[in-house]
């Protein structure tokens, strides 16, 4: 068990390409570390330069204080997990997991020793002596991971290895891995591009967008507090609502109505280079239907009508979504998101609200709903650079904060 | 009417099969059949022999001729098929597996020498090998033989290689394997059937050759079977060798046969499913 330091840690293909740069992160010991980003921002390439499967540019990687830049993998007495399982096909589940064994040389009873606990772990035990082709997909991922925790290596690296799974028993492995890491305690780093695994699984997530660390923290706080445009559209699901809005005469022009603004985010607009166009950003379960609200509630909101084009009934809530006119939010980061999701020519007109409603609310399909939304919750971002102005000390406190 | 059509299918797939099986095996049958007849009955004309006898074996496997020339085939054919496989599995897990300057040359001569005309090469190769002292030897067919080998050995061997996941390699080093280590005990188990497969081609053709055996040998000493049947004649001037030639074709295609039935065995597909997943 150690702690891994990644010091200004950059990755440069010889074709020209940075595909990580300058990527400042320390794991303590015992901590469950997430990677996360869409495709190509290079939470892999990471994982790989810790494993030692790529060289490292430039920087440093320290593990258990020791620079290891230049070791080989085997060196540096971490396992890893693959997307791809990689098991050994012409092995049985017991030869691939003693393999890491053998090759460290250990005798064999306590190879066997070993074998059977870690296969004991995972409920491996009726299958030890079956060949991987004779395997289910959720059994190869936990051989994977049982050769992986056999050797009681430095650290775990996990390259998506629910992602080959189908949507159950993800869900259901997810709470394996987690329980395993709890209970083992070694330092793992775990790249998905699943923001729903990051935020239940890791102690930290780091968000990467092009190479770059978006934002370290507990997931609650990647929710609650986004730094920039890129983390606050990326964490959540379903994600955060962004729309334009326009500064004027002190207030915010929306397609939602004029929302006020309070003084913290008043000096902020005032700045010579501040901009003059906005994103606003509210989160589905910050709406909520105007009719079911108190009047307490009601004054740190505002509301709006539109009409509902399609209610989701999830028995505990309700999903409603809304079409409102308007210009749309465009920033760069958006459209990577929306690319990333797949849905990038798929918006259509006007711009598309997700709420969540009260499972109370009689909302229903075609009619024009009255909405309240909490000020107290929405974030105002810069479309230019993407950072969240409602952010403060690293805390987000909403349009009308003094 | 989807039935239909699959059943007729067969039907056309299965005559065709007969067709080419009966157009490939019945020179072969024709030759097993002439090698048990006595002389008396050689030229009748009938398929099946009418007096069986193994004389004409007996014949060959008394003469020292083709029991020396099937000892040289043996052992050039194994040698220079063993050395091809190990040299074309190195070179074909180098050329899939990295990126080095002067990789497409490789390959593009490799195929160059795969396309080159044989013949062509046999009076420089025996000038050659005159003036090193290796014409007539072992070695003076082992070296032209593996020559040709390779190149078909690393292509049929790297089109295995990239089969292999990338991933297990990876695998294997995060356990804890060197480069070697990782090549010995998870890629090379996994490439055997491209192995197995290459050297039962090369084998082929080694023992197959006739242009290089016959200029580049001139005795017992190195003469391999497919040339020593051409100076097979019988016990006495006058007497007729066919028999005895037909009974030394059925044997030298014993060995390719059992070598084919030895490895075979050991070409299953499917090896490496159940390594990855998609």
């Amino acid at each position: 068990m150690a702690d891994i330091v990644l010091d200004k840690v950059s990755k440069r293909f010889p074709d020209g390409t940075t595909a990580v740069q300058d990527v400042d992160l320390e794991i303590a010991d015992g901590e469950f570390v997430i990677l996360v980003g869409p495709s190509g921002c290079g939470k892999s390439t990471t994982l790989n330069m810790i494993a030692g499967l790529e060289d490292i540019s430039s920087g440093e990687l320290r593990i258990a204080g020791e620079r290891v830049n230049d070791k080989a993998p085997r060196d540096r007495d971490i396992a890893m997990v693959f997307q791809s399982y990689a098991l050994y096909p012409n092995m049985t589940v017991r030869e691939n997991m003693a393999f890491p064994l053998r090759l460290a040389k250990m005798d064999k009873e306590t190879i066997n020793q070993k074998v059977e606990e870690a296969a004991k772990v995972l409920e491996l035990t009726a299958l030890l002596d079956r060949k991987p082709a004779n395997l289910s997909g959720g059994q190869r991922q936990r051989v994977a991971m049982g050769r992986a925790i056999v050797r009681q290596p430095k650290a775990f690296l996990m390259d998506e290895p629910l992602s080959n799974l189908d949507a159950k028993l993800r869900v259901q492995m997810r709470t394996v891995v987690s329980r395993l890491q709890k209970q083992l305690g070694t330092t793992t780093v775990y790249v998905t591009h699943d923001q729903t695994e990051a935020m239940t699984l890791g102690d930290r997530v780091v968000i990467m967008r092009g190479g770059a660390v978006q934002q370290v923290g507990p997931p609650q706080e990647l929710y609650d507090h986004p730094r920039n445009l890129f983390v606050a559209g990326f964490i959540g699901s379903p994600s955060m609502n962004f729309l334009h809005a326009k500064v004027e005469e002190g207030r915010l022009r929306t397609a939602l109505g004029d929302v006020p603004i309070g003084e913290r985010v008043r000096r902020e607009l005032e700045a010579g280079d501040a901009p003059r166009e906005l994103i606003l950003g509210v989160r589905p379960e910050h709406f909520e239907d105007a009719a079911l609200i108190d009047d307490e509630t009601r004054a740190r909101g505002v509301e709006f009508e539109a009409p509902v084009d399609i209610v989701e009934s999830m028995g505990s809530d309700k999903y409603v979504y809304f079409t409102v006119e308007g210009e749309r939010a465009t920033a760069a980061e958006l459209e990577e998101l929306a690319a990333d999701a797949g849905a990038a020519d798929f918006a259509g007109a006007g711009s598309n609200l997700v709420t969540r409603l009260s499972a109370e609310s009689p909302v229903r399909e075609g009619e024009n709903r009255r909405v309240w939304f909490n000020l107290e919750k929405i974030h105002l971002f810069d479309p230019g650079s993407g950072r969240n102005l409602t952010l403060h000390e690293g805390r987000s406190a909403g349009a009308l904060a003094d | 009417m989807a039935v239909e059509t699959t059943t007729r299918a067969k039907l056309r797939w299965g005559v065709l099969d007969v067709v080419v099986v009966v157009f490939a095996l019945v020179p072969v049958l024709w030759i097993a059949s002439l090698s048990f007849k006595t002389p008396a009955t050689l030229t009748d004309g009938k398929f099946w022999p009418r007096e069986w006898t193994l004389e004409n074996y007996r014949t060959i496997f008394d003469t020292d001729q083709f029991v020396r020339a099937l000892i040289n085939s043996i052992g050039i054919a194994l040698i220079a098929t063993a050395i091809a496989v190990v040299l074309g599995t190195m070179a074909a897990y180098a050329i899939s597996r990295l990126d080095f300057p002067g990789k497409k040359l490789l390959v593009g001569v490799s195929l160059l020498i795969a396309m080159f005309p044989q013949v062509s090469l046999v009076s420089p190769l025996f000038e050659i090998e005159r003036q090193l002292g290796l014409f007539d030897t072992w070695p003076g067919l082992i070296l032209p033989y593996i020559t040709f080998a390779l190149p078909l050995a690393i292509y049929t061997l790297s089109a295995f290689f990239k089969q292999i996941p990338w991933d297990l390699e990876k695998a294997a080093k995060m356990d804890g394997a060197t480069q070697g280590q990782a090549f010995r005990r998870v890629i090379a188990p996994l490439a055997a059937p491209g192995v197995f497969t290459t050297a039962i081609l090369v084998f082929i053709f080694c023992w197959n050759d006739f242009l290089f055996a016959i200029t580049l040998t001139s005795t017992e000493r190195s003469r391999t079977v497919p040339v020593a049947l051409q100076f097979f004649t019988g016990e006495s001037q006058f007497e007729d060798p066919t028999g005895a030639i037909c009974a030394a074709a059925v044997v030298i295609t014993v060995p390719i046969i059992l070598f084919v039935l030895f490895f075979q065995r050991r070409i299953v597909s499917g090896l490496t499913s159940g390594a990855v997943k998609g």
